[in-house]
């Protein structure tokens, strides 16, 4: 497996966030974690990122324990994350932000700053200005672009669609297919569960800090989903 | 006349006060951190040139560029092993340690060196002037304010135009944020520090070639440093040179009119720009 958890926990301070979670994304899949607010996919996304720290063996890249080591030591083994919010740096224009994203791993792979302009062609026209002076459809593709630029094996989509109006969202959705084109894996958390299973393998939802559903997304029935997102029969 | 010639010691006086507060405002712009031990940092670079002028008899300036690779070692040991340990959201650790730095400096140069006041022997240098027509400037003074300028342009460089700055921003803005494109905050903080020490070697180069010096003269220096600093705007290097330029022009002026009014006037024009403009003349930092 590309990436394992096994009883993933996780804490803020007193708050119990994760409760024993089981997740596994193989090579060139695309995963799906959907859920509502607080549900802990962030939270999965921050423990497998080293945001928050595990017991090491919680979280498994390639068979071996990542859980203790840091962000950059992560990112450095080929998993990339667009985070929540898009973070991009305010002090970097987009090309900066771009250039940024495979600065640390050198991997050879089909993404540079060309395809990254091919992908999303926008961003070359607006290369000088700074990051965040965009549109938020157009931040968004600059912080999938700047994860992208690693080369990844895995790509990690923290609420890509969220605040954006929905033709922007289904530019951004319509780039996914040429991503996992590309061999990368991909895992999306999303609130959208319509647009996350028009694209993955497999979806996992999540409710209170606990998986309660795996399924294959072609297979999985509205009533399934719907028990498992609100937590009664539908 | 004697104006032009004031504003344009006042002027070279400032390049002094810019290479002190470079440092300072190189690492305040990327983590955030106060050093208050930057004065006494500069002082002890001065006695490490020292030391290598009159123990190995190395020229001052040969001294300065063994010393220089020396302080940067230093930057990075004293960032990795204390300074990473304290910067967190509460600015007060890191205070109370580079204040607790300040003192061990103080007082371990004070074991070591004695009292004595000191001095980096400059050779023909010292007391050689440049004959401008309208006015005539020192060797020395326009040496320093060269490199102050020099200093300032190659942190803006790598500051903008490689990726080492691109890091240094990044990691400014969101340290979390650069963890996930595999930058290490903590290793970018102790190659900022070890950058903001070579910095002040330069500094230390010609305080110690210009006047006399002895342990006890370190948190003046930082006074200085950190009116440029915050005059200029936190974060902005050119700011800090203009802020610089500022105090040192304020001083001159105020000894020209009264000997005793020096020092005082370069305060005055520090509350002065602190009342016109709170957040300095050229902000960078945003918080």
């Amino acid at each position: 497996m590309l990436l394992e958890t096994h009883a993933l926990t996780a804490s803020y301070g007193q708050f119990r966030a994760l409760f024993g979670v089981d997740i596994a994304v193989a090579a060139g899949e695309c995963v799906a974690v959907i859920g509502a607010n607080g549900a802990g996919k962030s939270t999965l996304m921050r423990s497998v990122t080293g945001v928050i720290r595990n017991q090491p063996g919680m979280v498994l890249h390639r068979g071996e324990p990542i859980g203790a080591l840091t962000s950059a030591e992560i990112m450095k083994r080929g998993i990339a994350m667009v985070p929540e919010g898009r973070r991009l740096f305010p002090s970097l224009t987009v090309e900066e932000n771009l250039l940024i994203g495979g600065q640390a791993r050198k991997a050879p792979g089909p993404w540079n700053i060309d395809t990254v302009y091919d992908l999303f062609p926008i961003l070359r026209e607006r290369r000088k200005s700074p990051g965040t002076a965009l549109s938020g459809g157009q931040q968004q593709m600059v912080a999938i672009g700047r994860g992208l630029m690693s080369n990844p094996e895995l790509l990690l989509c923290d609420e890509i669609s969220l605040g954006l109006a929905p033709v922007v969202i289904r530019d951004i959705y319509a780039a996914l297919p040429k991503i996992r084109a590309s061999g990368a894996a991909i895992v999306l958390v999303e609130q959208d569960i319509g647009k996350a299973l028009s694209v993955a393998d497999r979806v996992y939802c999540m409710m209170e800090g606990r998986v309660t559903l795996t399924a294959k997304a072609a297979e999985v029935s509205r009533q399934e989903i719907h028990a498992a997102y609100f937590g009664e029969a539908a | 006349m004697i104006w032009i010639d004031t504003l344009v010691q006042g002027i070279l006086l400032g390049g002094l006060y810019a290479l002190f507060a470079a440092g300072l405002s190189l690492v305040f712009g990327i983590m955030r951190l106060v050093n208050l031990a930057h004065g006494d940092l500069i002082v002890f670079a001065a006695y490490l040139i020292l030391v290598g002028v009159q123990v190995l008899g190395l020229s001052p300036w040969v001294s300065a560029l063994v010393a220089m690779p020396l302080m940067f070692g230093f930057g990075w040991l004293l960032q990795t092993v204390v300074l990473n340990r304290v910067l967190g959201k509460d600015i007060l650790p890191p205070l109370l340690v580079t204040f607790g730095l300040s003192v061990t400096l103080q007082n371990g140069l004070l074991e070591g060196f004695s009292a004595d006041s000191q001095r980096i022997p400059a050779g023909t240098l010292e007391g050689a002037s440049l004959d401008l027509g309208l006015v005539t400037v020192g060797v020395m003074p326009l040496l320093t304010f060269v490199s102050a300028v020099a200093a300032i342009l190659a942190l803006n460089w790598v500051f903008y135009h490689t990726p080492l700055g691109r890091s240094f921003r990044a990691t400014s803005d969101d340290p979390v944020a650069a963890g996930l494109m595999g930058i290490e905050p903590k290793r970018i903080f102790a190659i900022a520090t070890g950058i903001a020490m070579v910095v002040v070697t330069l500094a230390a180069l010609y305080l110690g070639m210009r006047a006399n010096f002895d342990p006890s003269i370190g948190p003046a220096r930082l006074i200085y440093a950190f009116e440029a600093v915050i005059i200029g705007g936190l974060g902005s290097l050119w700011g800090t040179l203009a802020g610089g330029i500022i105090v040192g022009v304020a001083q001159t002026l105020g000894a020209a009119v009264n000997p005793e009014w020096q020092i005082l006037a370069g305060h005055i024009a520090f509350l002065a720009v602190m009342l016109l403009k709170p957040r300095g003349l050229f902000p960078r930092a945003v918080d």
